[in-house]
Formats: structure tokens, C-alpha cells, sequence
């Protein structure tokens, strides 16, 4: 990226970047303390069942072993006791999973033991010992399977959406009724779940875990172990990616924590890359049909939508599958259904762009599928049902500039310049196609603590509890706060990843910028505040209409106060410090969440795809990418950029290569490893381009930013699709597209 | 991953020696493969024997054509001059494996010792007769989209995993190996073996024996040749179907031609009957098509499978087409 474009607003590099590249930033399996411990998990070999014997001799014999625990031994949890009677009153499905509590078998590879040994490789070595004989119940982990002969999930999330006349797409002129199915997907960030316990005494823990969410982590041990919130102090200095992997307090962590304090030493657990698979969520499977109905010139009148999607047997997750459907365009009449089936598999959760990329898919390859039954361009069949104002509530938007993205990426990729035609762009043996998609996700602002101290030399220390997985959070509240406050981010130090400090949002849905952007707003606002108060009589500052300096009066640039009327009046910071006595300055600051109550807000990404198909072997290059996103005012623009990059390479992945398999008569996955679940490598991604509209929504908090590490991936998978569909004629409604569909 | 003894070897001799004392031991080299086998618990050698300081790494052309030490690194062939020049389709097989990474570290002996990447295999909690003879093969009924086409059994319908032997397959290379009994030659297309009851076994490898190098005879084919890899991304995967080809052309006439795909049996599938059919014959996509058919006799799907049928023959003509360019 070229720092001196004149087209660029200018950005700062990451401020986390060098010690990443350098290896001096610590994860959370890399911490060290004398007597460490090393914690592995024995797992089941059968998807539903219980226990009915465990042999765990062999595993506590072996060299170097301090403990094994198992449903047999693991000491009584408090959190867990206290909620049995509790859940014995749920229904299963909402009972969830309490690791070591009972010998119920739930899912394929869940932990049944956890090995606890003075070497990493002991441990390993220790676990594979434990035998565990089972009494086998029949299980189902096939989704079909299930809508065919099981029953789905009751509840209120499962209450129909009727808006209008439902099924109104039946009368309509021209419609389609078409059906998508996509497999379920891993999150795979490449930094391996991992955490290091570090036990003071029976009731105070220090856990060095990934996460996106110190709060809830935090109160999440708390509860299960019975012990006060300030006792236990989560530390996330760095995380390598998680997309939504690492909300949860998973089973593995409790598991950690129970075998450290049993050992009363620091131990350290990670999972192996095939527990990724199963052991902290995924994207579920879905089933969508989807129905669009449209008069002869292009207006919608009518849009069903059902989802068919899985969840565990023990523990219910629901996503908004459906809720773009209801909001992305205007149209009269929609109604949505969505069920979840339970199946004996690990539970699923939040995934980039959870819910909304799935039903993204859908909606926009149907949209696409719907512009050529019209033979309208797909362009302009969106903007003849451009939604002014939300059609789910009716309310204003809080800003959209949606049309100004679909603008920007038509021109970029010459999108007017192709033939509409399927199968009519051809270069040699390579078939030629053009697709968009777009893509909705809620924008939000929540409430977030974050202390300021300004010190008379300079520097600023900005500390809240968040972490960040990757987008850049330190980065771009540094740039943020360089900006507002006056003075160069290199005097700025954003300090995080800490529940000793004060309470930040979590890492997630979208909303940090914006949450914690606003808190980083109001608290160097009120530092200005501060100051301009240092010198509001100070008789250099007054004019003939000034006789007390107040903050409006004055510009913030370069450490320094200036009289707006009059640049040649100024002071700095330090200056205005010493003459008041005034070593520093600190403050805390708590913004509130923002619960719009007369708007709605949205953050919007449209994207344009190029791919090539081999007319031979089916085989699909992606050969451009171009994301024109909406996203409210752009914070940073070189990390914005490459949040929307990722989304690219995740959206490749998603529509060409991911599909986790599970073998439904073990109930036991098959590609649980990098060889076989295939993500894109580089030879797979193009140059990615990536658009900014760039204009601040006036209403969702006072940056102007919205979100986007959703959104950019959001509707990202129907413009691959789309673009197969243009360059072969072919239109493969389930994900993945590999070369043996298109053959 | 149990613990193991560890010996360094500085002959060939004294390896040998070593494995027949230790006759649960493994050589090892790269360990590209052995490695993750050893972690996932699916062998569990007594002893490793590292080889690697043995002096088998020489590439080296003669008049009777290339000989390649069991210890060259799979980069250093494909990245050799000779090798590039005079026998280009070893070099695209090569480069078609594995990821750079890989290259660098796995050796050409190892190469030829990989064992299945299928899933069944790797799971301990799986039924799979090639690691646990009698236990049923998982993927018959399984997930089997990687699986064979040709020359399965229904004890195991696993592939062969390498690229780098389906050229040598088609270049007729042959094996040296050095064993108690001393030294012998195998024939490539010999080395690796189909399942039938016995899928334990890979190769014809003696017990005791330990790969030292390979020749590929002096050919002619250094120009119309090509390496047609179909796989779910563009680099580090396995094929769904390899083809290599070659051909020897007088003007428009086939001279010569080699065939053989990967990804579609339990050993590089050399194809005999279309290279024959295609020997005196004009080279065209017609004829190409014909010899396709004559290569899809007999082969079946299992159902994940099934699209090898149709992408078979398409590679294949697709790969003699690409030789043509």
C-alpha cells in the first residue's frame, strides 16, 4: 500500500506488528513458569453412549504422570453442583456440556480424561493408554437424516417471520424456488487453541487463554469453580485468529484448570490441530430453500426463505440464517423459517459472518438465479428493490450507502463491459465469469471502560480489557486516538489483553471499533477538556471576544492547544501541565451502549468476482477480486483493508474448498486435519481490491465508523457461485464447487 | 508418541545390519511421512535409523540415463539442469507434490515409501485392514472421494499418494535396493503392489531391505510431455486424478508414448494398453480419446468416487493434449 497516495487517507502500520514478525508477542501457549505441567485429553471413540469402564492404570503408571482425571475422580465443581437441579429441569438440548461431570457420551472425541504429565510428549504417550469400554446408543449426526426422521428444536428463536402475505412469491409473475445446501465449516485460525493455568492456592487463577471475550471468560471460570470474579485474572496479550472460535470457555479450558489445581503446579494445554475440529465449535450445516417472486420489470413481491441447520444434542445455537432475507431488500411480502435439528456432534457456534454469510449464499445466488428468469443485469435488479428505509422495522437508516459500493465496484471491475451471457466469455480452454454478491450485518455499539493517563512528557497509556484476534483493535484505537487527541502514535501506548483492566467489549459481531472506538473518542475528548481547562485563563488566549478559553475555541494538533481565530496563540500539552503543577492527567471513561432506538444501522459490503473455469477439468481460479464496502468511516485504512482481504481469502475457501466430513455410521469426522480440509493457499487467492465508501454514519457513535469484519464476507461465496454460473452456464447449488461438479 | 531408540548409520552396510538386529525399527530420513504416522499412533518403530548420513544424495546422468541416490531431496531433482532438461516430466510430477516446504525436507527413497493418505488409515478408532489386518476396510462403504478406481479390493480401496512415482512409473525407472541377501533391481512398475487380501503390505520390499537409488533409463522423451494435476486447490493437495504423459512424435505420428495416472489405483497406474494403441497412430484429441477409453476398462467407483469415471478420461486427454504444446 502506497503511504503517499493522495486517494488514501493516511494510516499507521501495526503497532503489533513487529513483535509478531520478530516472535517477541506471547500467545497463549507461550508462557513459562518454573514446574510447568503439560495437559492432554483422551477422547471417546463413539458418538453416543456412556462410559461403562475406564482403565486408566496403564496412563497413571506411565513415566512422568502426576494425574489423570476422569468422570471418576474429578473433584466436585461448585458451578457445576449448583446448577444441576436447575438443569435437570431443561429440556436436553439446552442442558449443555459439563466435561468430567457424568459418563454420558455426546459427540465423537469428546474428552473423557485429561492426562496430566511433567513432559508434553508424556502426557501424549500417557493418554493414548487410557481405555475406555462403552455401552453404544444409536446416533445420528446426518443432517438429512435428521429433518427426515427427527424433530427440530422448539422455541421461541423458531417462531416463523410473516411480513405481508406469506409465500406471496407463488402469484407472482416471474419466480423461482430453488434449494442450497452448504457443508458445515472449521474456523481453523492458525494459533492452535491453547492456555496456560498458573493456580495461587485452591481459589485464585491466573489463566493465560485465547480468547475473544476476557469478561465472559472470566466470569465463566468464576462460576464454574466457585469463585469470585477478581480471582481470577485472564491474560490474552495476542491472539492468531479465532473468526468466532473463541467466545466460549470451552470444555478443554475447564478441563486445564481442573487438572492444574489438582496438581497444584502451572499447566499448559493445547489442542492438536485435529481437536480443532471438534472441540471449539464450527459453522453448522445448512439446508436453505428459498423462494424470490417479482413482477415483469424487476420489483420484488414476494421472498420465502427457510433454513434447516444443526446444533448439538446438549446445548441449542441459533444464528440469524434467515435475517438478511428480511432487511437486505424492499419487498412487501416475506417470510422466513428457520430449524435447528439436533445431532450427536460437538456443538456448533458464531463463525465469521455467523448466520448472515450462510443465508447470504442463498439469498444472493437466488437473486442472481431470479435477474437472468427476468434478463434484467443483477445490478439493476437490486437497485430497482433498493430498500430506503428498513423493511423489517420501517425506521431510517442510520447511514447506507450501499448504491454508492454497488457504483464503486461496477466501475472498478468494468462490470458493463462483460457479456451477460452464460458461457460466452472464453479465453483458450478457460471459460470466463463474472458474479456479485452482496452482503448486510447489523452495526452496533455496546458499552466499554477504558482509562487514560497523559503524562506531562508526552505520552498517552490507554488501557481496556479487549483483545484482539488479528483486525488490528490496538492498532486502530491508536491511530483513533492519535488523531483526536493531537499528538503522534508513536507517544501512544494502547494497553489490552488484561481482566485487571478496566472492562472492554468483546472481540466480535462487528462492534469493537465501534464500542470501544467510542470510549477512545469520549476519553481523549475529556483529556482535551482537561487541558483547555489548564488555560482557560491564561490572558495569551484572550481576544475581544474571548475572556475564557473553552475546548471549541481551540484546535488539538501536534501536542499542542491553538487558539482557532488566532494560530499564532498556542501552548503545549507539557507546557500548559508544568504551568498548572500537573504531572498528569487520568480519567476513566465508560461509554454507553447505543440502543437506537430510532434507527437502524447496517453495515453493507458488495463483491465482485472474476473466476476462470477449465471447460475440460472443472477446474475454478478465482482471478479478481473487488469488496466495495460501506462500513461508515474508515478508522485505518491499511488494517480495514486487510480485514476485508481476509474475508476474501475466507469467502474463496468457503465456496471452492471447505467442507468438514463426518462419516455418519462412526459419527467420527474424517478430514479433521489440514491435508483434507482444505483452505485456500496463496496460489488459490488473487490480488483482492478493496473499496471504501468511506462516508461516516452520523448516528451509531461519534467515529462515524460501523463495522466490517463480518460483512466482508457476507455474500462474498454467491459471487464466486454466481461467477461459476456465468463462465459454464452451470449453477452448482451446493458448496463446495470442486472441479468433479463441474466436469 | 512412544518412545523409540535412535541409531545414525554411516554405510549402507551397517544400516542393513542395524535393521536386522532391530527387526521392528525403521529407517528414517525426511520423516515427512513416518513422522506424522508415529504421532497419529498408526506405526510405532522399536528404533529409528537415520540414514541421512549416508552417501545417497548424488544425481548423476550416464550413458545408460539418470541415476538418482535414495537420499535426494525431492527439490534437488526437480530443480536439477540434467533433470530438467532431458527427463522434464520427473521435474513437473515433483513439483506438483507436496508444498515447497515438503519438498525441501522429503527425500526420493521416502517418496516411494509414503504410505496412503487415506482417512480410515490415519484414525486409530477406525476399522482399516492395511493398518490393522482383518479389521474391515472403513472407506469401502466410507467416504471414499479420494479413493481407487482400478485395482482395488474389497479389502482396500486406498491410492498411492505420490506424484513423483507416476512419472517414474511411466519413465520405466528401476529401483536398487540393498538388503542382507545383498543388492537387487525391481522394476518400478514391480515396487508398489495392488491391495488383493493383503493390503498391509505397499511394496515388494524384502523385509530387511533398504532403498538406495533408482535409474531412469536414457528416453526420448524430453519435449511433448506433461504433468496433469486435478486437485480441490492449486497447490498442496492430493490429486483427485494425475495423468503423466509423454510422447515421442515424428511430425504428426506417435512414435512412442507413456501413460500413467495417479490418484486412481493402489499404485501408479501405468496405462500399457492405451500407450500401445497409441504407438503408429496420429496425434489427435480423437485418437487421445480412443486410448482414454482403453484406460477406463474396468475401472469402478464407490460412490463418493464416482466422478474419476468421467474425470479419468477427460484427464487423460487433457494431458496428451498439453504434451502436444
Amino acid at each position: 500500500m502506497d503511504k503517499t497516495s493522495t486517494t488514501i487517507p493516511p494510516f499507521i502500520d501495526r503497532v503489533d506488528g513487529i513483535p509478531k514478525v520478530t516472535g517477541s508477542a506471547k500467545f497463549s501457549a507461550e508462557y513459562d513458569f518454573p514446574g510447568m505441567v503439560y495437559g492432554v485429553l483422551a477422547e471417546s471413540t463413539i458418538a453416543r453412549g456412556t462410559i461403562t469402564g475406564m482403565d486408566t492404570k496403564g496412563a497413571e503408571n506411565a513415566p512422568g504422570v502426576l494425574a489423570v482425571v476422569t468422570h471418576l475422580n474429578c473433584p466436585k465443581l461448585p458451578g457445576y453442583e449448583s446448577t444441576a437441579a436447575d438443569i435437570a429441569k431443561r429440556p436436553e438440548v439446552n442442558r449443555g456440556f459439563r466435561v468430567f461431570t457424568d459418563n454420558i457420551i455426546r459427540f465423537s472425541n469428546q474428552p473423557i480424561a485429561i492426562v496430566v504429565a511433567d513432559t508434553y510428549e508424556r502426557a501424549v504417550y500417557a493418554a493414548s493408554l487410557i481405555k475406555a469400554t462403552y455401552k453404544k446408543d444409536k446416533h445420528n449426526t446426518d443432517l438429512n437424516e435428521a429433518i427426515k426422521t427427527g424433530k427440530p428444536v422448539e422455541g421461541n428463536n423458531f417462531k416463523d417471520y410473516v411480513r405481508g402475505e406469506a409465500d406471496a412469491w407463488k402469484n407472482a409473475e416471474v419466480k423461482i424456488e430453488v434449494e442450497y445446501s452448504m457443508p458445515l465449516e472449521v474456523h481453523n485460525p492458525m494459533e492452535i487453541h491453547a492456555l496456560t493455568v498458573n493456580w495461587e492456592g485452591q481459589d485464585k487463577v491466573t489463566v493465560y487463554e485465547k480468547t475473544q471475550t476476557l469478561s465472559s471468560t472470566q466470569s465463566s471460570i468464576a462460576r464454574a469453580f466457585g469463585l469470585k470474579n477478581e480471582n481470577v485474572r485472564v491474560i490474552t496479550q495476542y491472539v492468531g485468529g479465532a473468526f468466532g472460535s473463541a467466545f466460549n470457555t470451552w470444555p478443554h479450558s475447564i478441563a486445564a484448570l481442573i487438572g492444574a489445581r489438582k496438581v497444584g503446579k502451572p499447566l499448559k494445554l493445547m489442542l492438536t490441530r485435529s481437536e480443532m475440529f471438534t472441540m471449539v465449535g464450527y459453522r453448522p450445516q445448512a439446508i436453505q430453500k428459498i423462494a424470490i417472486g417479482a413482477s415483469k420489470n424487476g420489483k420484488l413481491t414476494g421472498i420465502t426463505h427457510e433454513a434447516m441447520a444443526m446444533t448439538a444434542s446438549y446445548q441449542v445455537f441459533t444464528e440469524g440464517i434467515v435475517n438478511g432475507s428480511r432487511s437486505l431488500y424492499a419487498c412487501p411480502n416475506v417470510n422466513t423459517r428457520y430449524k435447528v435439528y439436533p445431532l450427536d456432534l460437538s456443538q456448533p457456534t458464531w463463525m465469521r459472518g455467523p448466520g448472515e454469510t450462510t443465508g447470504a449464499y442463498a439469498l444472493e445466488s437466488a437473486m442472481d438465479e431470479m435477474a437472468y428468469a427476468l434478463n434484467l443485469d443483477p445490478i439493476e435488479f437490486r437497485l430497482r428493490n433498493y430498500a430506503e428505509t428498513d423493511p423489517e422495522s420501517n425506521k431510517p437508516y442510520s447511514s447506507k450507502f450501499l448504491k454508492e459500493a454497488y457504483q464503486m465496484g461496477v466501475d472498478k471491475i468494468k462490470w458493463n463491459e462483460r457479456n451477460r451471457e452464460p458461457r460466452s466469455m472464453k479465453e483458450g480452454d478457460w471459460l470466463i465469469g463474472y458474479g456479485m454478491g452482496s452482503g448486510i450485518f447489523s452495526a452496533w455499539r455496546g458499552d466499554a471502560k477504558v482509562s487514560a493517563k497523559f503524562l506531562q512528557d508526552g505520552t498517552l497509556v490507554l488501557q481496556t480489557g479487549v483483545t484482539d484476534m488479528g483486525p488490528g483493535t490496538a492498532t486502530s484505537m491508536t491511530k483513533l486516538a492519535s488523531d483526536i487527541f493531537g499528538i503522534p502514535a508513536s507517544q501512544i501506548k494502547f494497553e489490552m489483553g488484561d481482566s485487571n483492566y478496566p472492562p472492554g467489549p468483546f472481540q466480535g459481531g462487528s462492534g469493537t471499533t465501534s464500542t470501544l472506538g467510542t470510549a477512545v473518542h469520549n476519553v481523549c475528548m475529556n483529556i482535551r477538556k482537561k487541558l483547555a481547562d489548564l488555560i482557560k485563563d491564561n490572558p495569551v488566549f484572550h481576544t475581544q471576544l474571548i475572556h475564557s478559553v473553552k475546548p471549541e475555541d481551540l484546535v488539538f494538533e501536534n501536542g499542542s492547544m491553538i487558539l482557532a481565530s488566532d494560530r499564532s496563540k498556542k501552548i503545549t500539552y507539557a507546557d500548559a501541565m508544568k504551568n498548572a503543577g500537573l504531572p498528569q492527567i487520568e480519567l476513566l471513561e465508560q461509554s454507553p451502549a447505543n440502543p437506537m432506538a430510532n434507527h437502524t444501522a447496517y453495515s453493507y459490503a458488495v463483491h465482485f468476482v472474476i473466476v476462470k473455469v477449465h471447460s475440460i477439468t472443472g477446474v475454478v481460479k478465482v482471478t479478481r477480486v473487488v469488496s466495495a464496502v460501506d462500513a461508515g468511516k474508515i478508522v485505518n485504512y491499511k488494517t480495514a483493508e486487510s480485514q476485508i482481504i481476509g474475508s476474501a481469502v475466507g469467502g474463496i475457501s468457503m465456496t471452492l474448498m471447505e467442507e468438514g466430513v463426518i462419516d455418519h455410521r462412526y459419527g467420527r469426522w474424517v478430514n479433521n486435519n489440514f491435508a483434507d480440509y482444505h483452505v485456500a493457499v496463496n496460489a488459490d487467492v488473487p490480488k483482492v481490491e478493496v473499496l471504501f465508501v468511506d462516508k461516516p454514519d452520523p448516528i451509531l457513535n461519534p467515529i462515524g465508523s460501523k463495522g466490517m469484519g463480518e460483512v466482508g464476507i457476507v455474500g462474498f461465496a454467491a459471487a464466486v457461485a454466481n461467477a461459476i454460473f456465468h463462465a459454464t452456464g452451470k449453477r452448482v447449488r451446493e458448496l463446495p464447487i470442486t472441479a468433479d461438479k463441474l466436469i | 508418541m512412544i518412545n523409540f531408540e535412535y541409531s545414525r548409520v554411516s554405510s549402507v552396510k551397517a544400516a542393513v545390519d542395524v535393521l536386522a538386529k532391530n527387526p521392528t525399527g525403521r529407517f528414517i530420513a525426511g520423516g515427512t511421512n513416518l513422522v506424522d504416522l508415529m504421532k497419529k499412533g498408526v506405526t510405532a518403530p522399536t528404533r529409528l535409523i537415520d540414514i541421512n548420513g549416508l552417501p545417497l544424495k548424488e544425481i548423476k546422468e550416464t550413458a545408460a540415463g539418470l541415476s538418482i541416490g535414495a537420499l535426494a531431496i525431492n527439490s534437488d531433482v526437480s530443480e536439477n539442469e540434467t533433470v530438467k532438461k532431458n527427463y522434464p516430466l520427473l521435474a513437473m510430477a515433483l513439483n506438483a507434490g507436496a508444498s515447497p516446504q515438503l519438498r525441501n525436507a522429503a527425500t526420493v527413497g521416502g517418496n516411494l515409501m509414503q504410505r496412503t493418505r487415506c482417512t480410515y488409515f490415519y484414525d486409530i478408532a477406525m476399522p482399516c485392514n492395511k493398518r490393522q489386518p482383518g479389521s474391515g476396510c472403513g472407506a469401502l462403504q466410507g467416504y471414499n472421494r479420494m479413493h481407487a478406481i482400478f485395482g482395488a479390493s474389497d479389502k482396500c480401496i486406498a491410492v498411492h499418494p505420490s506424484d513423483m512415482c507416476v512419472a517414474l512409473a511411466a519413465l520405466q525407472a528401476t529401483i536398487t535396493v540393498s538388503g542382507p541377501k545383498g543388492e537387487r533391481k525391481i522394476l518400478f512398475t514391480d515396487f508398489h503392489r495392488l491391495p488383493g487380501t493383503d493390503p498391509s503390505k505397499d511394496n515388494t520390499l524384502a523385509k530387511g531391505e533398504l532403498i538406495t537409488g533408482l535409474n531412469i533409463p536414457k528416453n526420448p522423451f524430453t519435449k511433448n510431455v506433461y504433468y496433469l494435476k486435478i486437485r480441490d486447490r492449486a497447490s498442496y493437495a492430493f490429486a483427485l486424478i494425475s495423468v503423466a504423459s509423454a510422447l515421442e512424435l515424428t511430425g504428426n505420428t506417435i512414435k512412442n508414448a507413456r501413460l500413467a495416472m495417479g490418484g486412481v489405483a493402489h499404485k501408479p497406474w501405468r496405462l500399457t494398453e492405451s500407450e500401445k494403441f497409441l504407438v503408429g497412430k496420429t496425434a489427435s484429441r480423437e485418437n487421445f480419446t480412443k486410448a482414454a477409453e482403453l484406460a477406463m476398462k474396468g475401472a469402478r467407483g464407490y460412490g463418493h468416487n464416482n466422478f474419476k469415471l468421467k474425470m479419468g478420461p477427460v484427464a487423460i486427454v487433457e494431458a496428451l493434449m498439453k504434451a502436444m504444446v
